[in-house]
């Protein structure tokens, strides 16, 4: 099978990108999407030239590296999956396929498709922490967390941190992202603590960013590639109106063996 | 000449490390803030080990390569991690977690250090749960626990089919506290190229700002690495594309030993490799084992379609082989009879190379739907790479290169032949000897970063003598002469093929010599072949672009040099260790039936190698003394 790519290309942050169109031979409907670009590279290599720059790591979707705008979806067409995930035999032969970067405020371009993701860290940094010094931890079935509780907290945990929800959205917003972590943290007995200070802590973060605000459209669940539902961001926004309860002096809710530190 | 005294204390096993701890000197908290340690590597060992570090008031300069520390390698295993709580009152302890260990590394690791292992893995559970790891649970809100990787009792804790992802953003949400409060700083996107040893001492490493180029010198008191293995040298494994051996490789280069490399584990259930485009081999979780049936037709290169071969025509190979454990044995055994039956023209699939991992017997008995409830994510998987239909034809699988018990040498304070300098996680060899078992890797990362090496790096930090050093000292200058050296000759080789088309050579060549079976004239062979590729390598590598920006191929270039050196080294190893153990399988060392036969006279000892210019590097032999068990045959007939 053979391809048409339009590929953007930009040298640096500071230089003007455009797109460039490059044919991909020979390939193989066993290859995957990322394998069908190794080959373009491999070719551009050879004659000398620069190859296109891309990120991807583990190549089995849970290190969240790649990143790739293709036909104008985040991780491409199907629902699910990261970049890696993707097979050549999802395309028609001779299809003609468009691939960029993900393009948000808060991400600056590197080079070519590879942009700079730190600005989720400094979220991270902000608050998306229980402080737990090493050593001293009581026993792990001391804390008893429900099977439900547990897995609504995993569903919000598998987050890949790649960033296809702020591509998606017209306002690239981080809520999506944000959400899962408040959330996944909110939901355990371990994570209540620091519940108020975090919840705004990294939603200040989010806005310094440069992210925008959530538009409810969804497009953020759509592309993720972990599937984590937009359900997280209401949590989130409970979590922040009861943060300001809290703040105001008013009781929350009745105190539980787990309450907040002062 | 080298000296390699593993410095482990006398006395009971069972109070060896509290007793050690005791015995060592600790830092004052107001000297804490005064010492900079570095740490290489945001795996679980380095995120765990820098947190940690940052806790106890030291101040932490972490370097990682990938964009985010959260995206180290650790975040792809899959399975669980095992740990002595013995919650299932199924006759689980310390004990029996250590005797397991040993014997499923074919008595080919040190007791103490494994002892020490086993005690220290409760403690990683709860101080798991502590930082918000959802660890799965019963419905009574207690650890849920699966059996795993062939032993007796029931201690993994797993999260989903995510473990490693979830303990490693549990290490990660703790390293992201110690940068907030000012104890850790973060440099992500930046590679270690060198390290600099100063009177003997690891002083600093030299690093390249993966973004813009600019290679530069970190100086400090102490440096850990936590870099993990080095399966990518055979080109195609289950690693991500990124993990590489430069960190270490380069260590050795500066004065540390590499212990046992050519241990090498080859996980028996990946998918198998296709055309020469692939990129990598993606595992399917051991657990399929559980209700899959592996077999070939009994017919050589019978190319009939699965379904048409009727059940007598069919050979369940391990099943025949191993009665008692069949299609359970342990992952070195199985990936070794996989690769026999391919050997003699039963494989199936492009190339013979796969063998049928069939469930129509389990979907029959239990249905579809319990398949699907227990296996359905792997399935999917499975249909996503292949386009294939596992509920209706049976997968294909084969073994891959997938992880690395051999490493530094490191004592049993974790340190290495060079003083101060640390190596961590699955960098090191300590604790697996010949062969690791399942869900203990992440036991070992998580060991030495949060409970070990913290103990251990103040009593090195306590007593050495560390006089002030700085980016002007003479080695600090030569390690960036270096650095910067090879850098330009990559750039200036302008030739005409590419590094990948090196490292796909290079790993075709160690998988057939030195892969799941090895023997003498083979691994002379790829002695003899190596350097001429690699000669050529600096002859015609072709890497365009400049150094003095963001170059992925350059990042590249440099680390398939690294693999072309240290495939000498991996085969120089399995040269001498005339005995086949564990991973390791000499041809000339098995029994009429074809199990391995080990040799504790001659080798039980751990094969430390120290470098030597433009010569063959000199082996070092540390005996292996077995006081609390007796080394056994392994039997799973």
């Amino acid at each position: 099978m053979k391809y048409t790519l339009k590929i953007w290309r930009q040298k640096s942050p500071d230089e003007k990108g455009r797109f460039v169109t490059y044919e991909a031979h020979d390939v193989g409907s066993g290859m995957s999407f990322l394998e069908m670009l190794d080959s373009v590279n491999q070719g551009l290599i050879a004659k000398g030239e620069e190859p296109v720059a891309f990120e991807q790591d583990c190549r089995e979707g849970i290190c969240g590296s790649c990143s790739l705008v293709i036909n104008g979806i985040p991780h491409g067409p199907d629902r699910g999956m990261a970049t890696c995930q993707l097979y050549m035999r999802r395309f028609p032969d001779g299809a003609v396929i468009t691939v960029e970067p993900w393009r948000a405020r808060a991400f600056p371009i590197i080079k070519d498709l590879v942009v700079d993701r730190c600005a989720l860290d400094r979220i991270m940094q902000a608050g998306g922490y229980i402080s737990a010094n090493t050593g001293g931890a009581v026993d792990g079935n001391v804390l008893l967390i429900g099977k439900d509780q547990a897995e609504t907290a995993m569903d919000a945990a598998s987050c890949i941190g790649c960033g296809a929800c702020v591509a998606a959205c017209k306002n690239a917003s981080a809520m999506l992202f944000v959400a899962a972590k408040v959330s996944h943290l909110a939901i355990l007995p371990q994570g209540k603590p620091e519940r108020t200070h975090r919840v705004r802590a990294m939603l200040e973060a989010m806005d310094r960013e440069g992210f925008g605000s959530c538009g409810n459209q969804y497009e953020c669940e759509a592309v993720c590639p972990k599937s984590i539902s937009v359900r997280f961001i209401a949590n989130l926004n409970r979590e922040y109106v009861r943060a300001g309860v809290v703040e105001s002096g008013l009781p929350a809710e009745p105190e539980s063996p787990h309450a907040e530190s002062a | 000449m080298m000296k390699l005294d593993p410095k482990i204390p006398v006395g009971p096993l069972e109070t060896k490390w509290d007793r050690h701890r005791f015995s060592e000197k600790l830092v004052s908290p107001n000297n804490k803030r005064r010492i900079t340690v570095i740490v290489v590597g945001t795996g679980l060992a380095g995120a765990s080990a820098a947190s940690t570090l940052g806790q106890l008031g030291y101040q932490v300069e972490c370097f990682c390569f990938q964009d985010s520390p959260r995206r180290a390698h650790s975040i792809a295993a899959q399975g669980g991690i095992n740990a002595a709580k013995n919650y299932q009152d199924d006759g689980d302890s310390v004990a029996r977690l250590f005797y397991d260990t040993i014997k499923g590394g074919d008595f080919r690791s040190r007791e103490a250090n494994v002892y020490r292992l086993a005690q220290v893995s409760a403690q990683i559970i709860d101080q798991c749960v502590a930082l918000g790891v959802p660890f799965a649970r019963e419905y009574g809100g207690q650890l849920a626990n699966r059996s795993f990787g062939g032993v007796q009792v029931s201690r993994t804790f797993y999260c989903r089919g995510q473990t490693g992802q979830q303990l490693l953003l549990g290490a990660y949400s703790a390293l992201c506290w110690q940068i907030e409060r000012g104890q850790v700083t973060m440099h992500p996107r930046t590679e270690m190229l060198d390290l600099i040893v100063i009177d003997g001492q690891a002083r600093g490493i030299v690093v390249r700002d993966l973004v813009t180029g600019r290679v530069s010198i970190q100086t400090a008191h102490a440096v850990v690495l936590a870099t993990g293995g080095y399966s990518n040298v055979y080109y195609l494994s289950t690693n991500a594309s990124g993990s590489n051996v430069t960190a270490t490789y380069r260590a050795w280069k500066q004065g540390a030993a590499f212990a046992n490399p050519c241990f090498m584990q080859i996980h028996p259930t990946a998918i198998p490799p296709g055309d020469e485009h692939q990129a990598k081999l993606t595992l399917m979780s051991e657990s399929l084992r559980n209700d899959g049936r592996l077999w070939v037709p009994k017919m050589a290169a019978d190319h009939r379609p699965p379904g048409d071969i009727p059940a007598e025509e069919r050979d369940y190979f391990l099943e025949r082989r191993y009665p008692r454990f069949g299609n359970l044995a342990p992952r070195d055994i199985a990936s070794r009879a996989v690769k026999t039956v391919c050997d003699e023209g039963h494989g199936v699939g492009p190339g013979g190379q796969g063998v049928y991992l069939d469930f129509a017997d389990v979907i029959e008995r239990q249905g579809q739907d319990v398949v699907h409830e227990r296996y359905g994510n792997l399935f999917d998987m499975y249909n996503r790479i292949t386009g294939e239909d596992a509920y209706h034809v049976p997968m294909r699988i084969y073994p891959a290169p997938h992880y690395t018990m051999g490493g530094l040498w490191v004592d049993y304070n974790l340190m290495s032949a060079v003083p101060g300098l640390f190596v961590i996680g699955e960098a090191n060899f300590a604790d697996h000897g010949a062969n690791r078992l399942g869900a203990s890797s992440l036991m070992q990362g998580l060991a030495d970063g949060y409970f070990i090496l913290p103990y251990t790096i103040g009593h090195y930090l306590a007593t050495a003598k560390l006089l002030p050093v700085g980016e002007n000292h003479k080695e600090s200058r030569a390690a960036l002469q270096r650095v910067t050296g090879r850098i330009s000759r990559l750039l200036n080789a302008k030739g005409r093929r590419t590094a990948a088309s090196f490292h796909r050579e290079v790993g075709k060549f160690l998988w057939d010599h030195c892969g799941m079976s090895r023997n003498k004239a083979g691994l002379e062979l790829a002695l003899r072949s190596i350097p001429a590729l690699r000669e050529e390598f600096w002859r015609n590598v072709a890497v365009p672009g400049s150094g003095e920006a963001f170059n992925q191929e350059l990042e590249y270039a440099g680390r398939v040099a690294d693999y072309l050196e240290f495939a000498e080294l991996l085969c120089h190893d399995a040269v001498h260790r005339e005995e086949s153990c564990g991973a390791h399988f000499r041809e000339e060392h098995q029994t009429a039936d074809g199990e391995p036969t080990r040799d504790d006279t001659c080798f039980a000892h751990v094969a430390a190698w120290e470098y030597r210019e433009h010569a063959v590097p000199i082996l070092h032999k540390e005996p292996l003394a077995f006081e609390f068990v007796q080394p056994t045959t392994r039997s799973y007939q």
